[in-house]
């Protein structure tokens, strides 16, 4: 028994001490753009990200939609290319384009063989900095969009988190929202000044992972950004307002589950409360399988397939948000169940035995966070752009260790009123609107 | 960035005759010398079948347990047993009560799932590499020991019936698609939906799904797929030790389904709620049997990746950019299955513009290929995107380990992957327009047309003349 149990000691140093997490490298070019860097040669690829502060909250007024506009339009065209050429360049050499576009930023990233980096990165410095936005293509993605938009307009999802936002944000610039009419209204010259405005270097950040080493990944950012203006439009958001009264909306639609959502502006990325908001998420709707949520509504009651719940931290709050679909018949025993939970959960906090289970989960977890190049890219990203510590990623488990009870249970009360949500349920009948 | 959801919370079950945007999804890695991406195999005495592909970027593994049974294997009336099943495999065995699967595997920091699909079910954990013994033990104990309840078949089932809700019943495209593929089977029984018709649902027992745990979860019916941060012989005896015992069983007959030969083209329509149309075409076509002497698939893979391998490819830079008739197209097509398979085309009118247009235009694409062929440009432009995304997949154990489990689920091994990269190479003009001339056609074709209705039920109103903008 002795030698046993001095064997398996042994095992988990090592695997505690084996391995360190990605080591991060962090500069700032001439032009105030911030570089993150890993360099690993275990593969011959490299992936690279550039972001912006080019989300859809920056939108104008009566624009909805511009920013993802602009983000859409960047590779269908530029200076020398039309956009067949920039799809038929990349896929000669196997590198694939890709990027995002969120209420805060906007951004592009690239994956591409070593042996074929050079020309892939010519056409991504020319995408980020160069586009030609041309009026035709312009014109025809507005008439996709607006047959997307549409189409979207029917599902009962979609309605629902479209009626989420606009309540929990009201008009605040996280409840902007494209429509038909917004996206009408873009034109060539919105288009152009929205690009010229704040697709530029001071706050730019990039991130590359992969195998090139400290001098090329110098010489790769400043190839990527070093032709974007200095500085652009101010990007500073508001705080969002906590929501002043609770609200509920019941929207009609034929489908045959009713989709429910219950939140509430929750926290922002540089939240003091985000590691004991996070930790108790687990615990209420986030940890998969094991949640409060998950047990009540789908494994004791099968009222449901999917229930859970999370925070979206943004660089204001973003919303926290409890979500589900049950047969509609049944919406409103599900819904007071969700309440029960939910009341009982911020009353009373998670239990130590489930604290600790969610600790187990998200600390002993934390080698799978950071796994692949691609998800160390993503952290490397989100590090500089919401300005988190380098040693993010080093610090991580240490403060969930540190989350104690009486710490969830009093975020929770300060960031999650039962009383004051708003909830949406879409799929009922056309009598029970409201 | 929703860094705080957890969408992989539900049991799922996938298509795999559906569209696949990125073409030969089917088709990976291997061999590549820079990542040591050696695969290693033993068979135990008891039939179960050990692979191990070892990947020492990160002190992570993932076990995955595919069984050979899918919703292929099911019998009219009963269809989403398969699915079912797999729920059920959560529900505690006489050691692991209720639950306890599930807890044990997040408080050793692990994430887990399953799948079930047409000609397989599979499960998997994904954890820290000094784990495995953990999960080897929780899934081992499952594969012999299930208890399974009435009483939690009577839960679980309602979960179920919402998964079909939510996945099919209220997603019209799902709905085409199940529909047609009712349509495009006659004899063969991807015909059936994998989750099942919901009567099926209503009318299923416990004792159907303790009735499929005996006949199919047996090791000899099993491949253990593990991928990471191990040593090979390690895994082995780990292996050995937790699966090794349970005993080999006897397997049902088989029987290998054909399809009847289409005489001609087939239709439907489906009328669900949305505001597009859409339009599907699926070609009966044959998957990978022989991998060595086989040259069809790997045609028709290359013929999917010329109309439909990246933005610029001949449907979207036609139909989408240039004519302006689709607000969206694709071609898919996956060589990888038990059954046959399916050469797809679809798409979306553009506003003002028709399914019948739609039609004419898919159909004059593949007529120009066969008339015109195809350029050496072309040909070489998708096997450079083969030959990267081999290198690509690499940064995913997951997706290596799925590889893997696919082939040797779908009567192949992963010992075809290099045979089947090379015939991918070696694929000629002349070879792609040979299958599109042989498989696209008439004969061998279903068109599925969603119909789309108004969410009020009321009928739309006529569009003014002149309301549409023509391009």
């Amino acid at each position: 028994m002795r030698i046993k149990l001095l064997t398996t000691l042994a095992g988990l140093l090592l695997a505690a001490s084996a391995w360190a997490g990605p080591q991060i490298q962090h500069w700032t070019t001439a032009h105030g753009t911030q570089v993150l860097f890993v360099e690993d040669h275990n593969l011959p690829m490299l992936d690279v990200a550039v972001s912006f502060a080019a989300g859809s909250a920056h939108d104008p007024a009566g624009k909805a939609g511009l920013a993802a506009m602009v983000h859409g339009l960047l590779d269908h065209g530029v200076e020398g290319l039309a956009e067949d050429e920039i799809s038929r360049k990349l896929a000669d050499i196997g590198a694939q384009l890709g990027g995002g576009a969120d209420a805060d930023r906007a951004s592009v990233s690239l994956r591409t063989l070593s042996v074929e980096r050079e020309q892939a990165l010519v056409l991504m410095a020319r995408i980020v900095q160069q586009p030609t936005f041309p009026e035709a293509v312009l014109a025809r993605e507005k008439t996709r969009v607006t047959a997307a938009l549409k189409e979207a307009e029917t599902k009962p999802d979609f309605t629902a988190s479209k009626a989420f936002g606009r309540a929990v944000y009201g008009s605040h610039p996280y409840g902007l929202q494209a429509d038909v009419d917004s996206v009408a209204g873009i034109n060539r010259e919105d288009v152009v000044a929205f690009y010229r405005a704040h697709y530029v270097a001071a706050g730019a950040v990039v991130a590359l992972m992969g195998d090139v080493n400290r001098a090329q990944a110098e010489a790769i950012a400043e190839q990527l950004t070093g032709q974007l203006p200095a500085s652009g439009a101010e990007v500073a958001i508001p705080p969002v307002d906590p929501l002043a009264v609770a609200s509920e909306q019941r929207i009609a639609h034929p489908a045959k589950q009713s989709h429910i959502l219950i939140g509430a502006p929750g926290m922002a990325r540089n939240d003091p409360d985000y590691f004991a908001l996070y930790v108790g998420n687990y615990v209420l709707g986030g940890g998969g399988f094991v949640s409060r949520l998950m047990e009540q509504v789908r494994e004791q009651r099968g009222l449901a397939y999917d229930v859970h719940s999370y925070f979206m931290p943004m660089q204001q709050a973003g919303a926290f948000q409890i979500g589900l679909q049950t047969k509609r018949e049944q919406a409103d025993e599900a819904l007071a169940l969700v309440r029960k939970v939910l009341a009982e959960f911020v009353a009373q906090g998670p239990t130590e035995q489930e604290l600790k289970a969610a600790k187990q989960n998200i600390v002993g977890g934390f080698p799978l966070r950071v796994d692949s190049n691609r998800k160390i890219l993503d952290y490397l990203s989100v590090i500089g752009f919401y300005h988190l510590p380098l040693t993010y990623l080093d610090d991580f488990t240490g403060k969930v260790e540190r989350v104690t009870t009486a710490q969830v249970r009093d975020a929770f009360r300060r960031k999650v009123d039962p009383a004051r949500m708003v909830t949406v349920v879409v799929g009922v009948d056309a009598g029970a609107a409201k | 960035m929703r860094a705080f959801q957890n969408s992989a919370n539900g049991r799922y079950f996938m298509r795999n005759d559906g569209m696949k945007r990125g073409i030969l999804t089917a088709m990976l890695l291997l061999c590549a010398p820079w990542a040591g991406a050696e695969v290693f195999e033993q068979t135990l005495p008891n039939g179960l079948k050990v692979v191990v592909k070892e990947d020492h970027r990160a002190p992570v593994v993932v076990q995955q347990v595919w069984y050979r049974a899918g919703s292929m294997d099911e019998k009219t009336g009963t269809t989403g047993v398969a699915h079912v099943l797999e729920h059920m495999m959560f529900k505690g065995t006489k050691a692991v009560p209720v639950g306890e699967f599930s807890r044990r595997i997040a408080a050793a920091g692990g994430r887990e799932n399953a799948f079930t699909s047409y000609d397989y079910t599979a499960y998997f954990q994904q954890l820290h590499k000094s784990k495995l013994p953990l999960a080897m033990k929780l899934e081992s104990d499952r594969m012999h020991n299930l208890n399974l309840t009435d009483a939690e078949f009577g839960k679980e089932i309602k979960v179920v019936m919402e998964e079909r809700r939510m996945r099919t019943e209220d997603d019209p495209r799902a709905l085409l698609q199940e529909k047609m593929s009712a349509v495009t089977w006659q004899e063969h029984p991807y015909q059936h939906p994998i989750i099942g018709w919901m009567s099926d649902l209503e009318a299923m027992k416990g004792a159907d799904a303790r009735d499929w745990y005996r006949r199919w979860y047996v090791p000899n019916n099993a491949t253990l797929v593990v991928a990471g941060d191990v040593k090979a012989s390690e895994v082995f005896a780990l292996a050995k030790k937790y699966y090794g015992g349970i005993p080999k069983c006897m397997l049902p007959p088989r029987r290998q389904y054909t399809e009847l030969e289409q005489v001609g083209v087939k239709r439907l329509v489906v009328k669900a709620p949305a505001e597009l149309p859409f339009l599907m075409m699926a070609y009966h076509a044959p998957a990978v049997r022989n991998a060595a002497q086989d040259w069809k698939p790997y045609a028709l893979e290359v013929l999917a990746g010329i109309l439909d391998g990246n933005e610029s490819a001949r449907l979207n830079q036609s139909l989408v950019r240039e004519q302006q008739l689709a607000s969206e197209v694709g071609a898919g097509y996956d060589s990888i299955a038990r059954g046959p398979s399916l050469f797809v085309l679809e798409g979306t009118p553009s506003e003002g513009k028709t399914v019948a247009e739609l039609e004419a235009a898919l159909r004059a694409q593949v007529d120009k290929l066969i008339a015109d062929g195809v350029s050496a440009e072309e040909l070489q432009r998708v096997k450079a995107q083969v030959m990267a995304d081999e290198v690509y997949k690499l940064d995913s154990m997951f997706y290596q380990a799925m590889q893997i489990g696919q082939l040797e689920s779908s009567g192949l091994s992963h010992r075809d992957i290099p045979v089947m990269m090379a015939h991918l190479r070696a694929v000629t003009a002349e070879q792609v327009v040979a299958v599109a001339k042989e498989f696209l056609k008439d004969d061998n074709l279903t068109v599925a047309v969603l119909d789309p209705q108004p969410l009020s039920g009321k009928p739309k109103a006529a569009a003014p003349a002149g309301g549409f903008h023509a391009h």
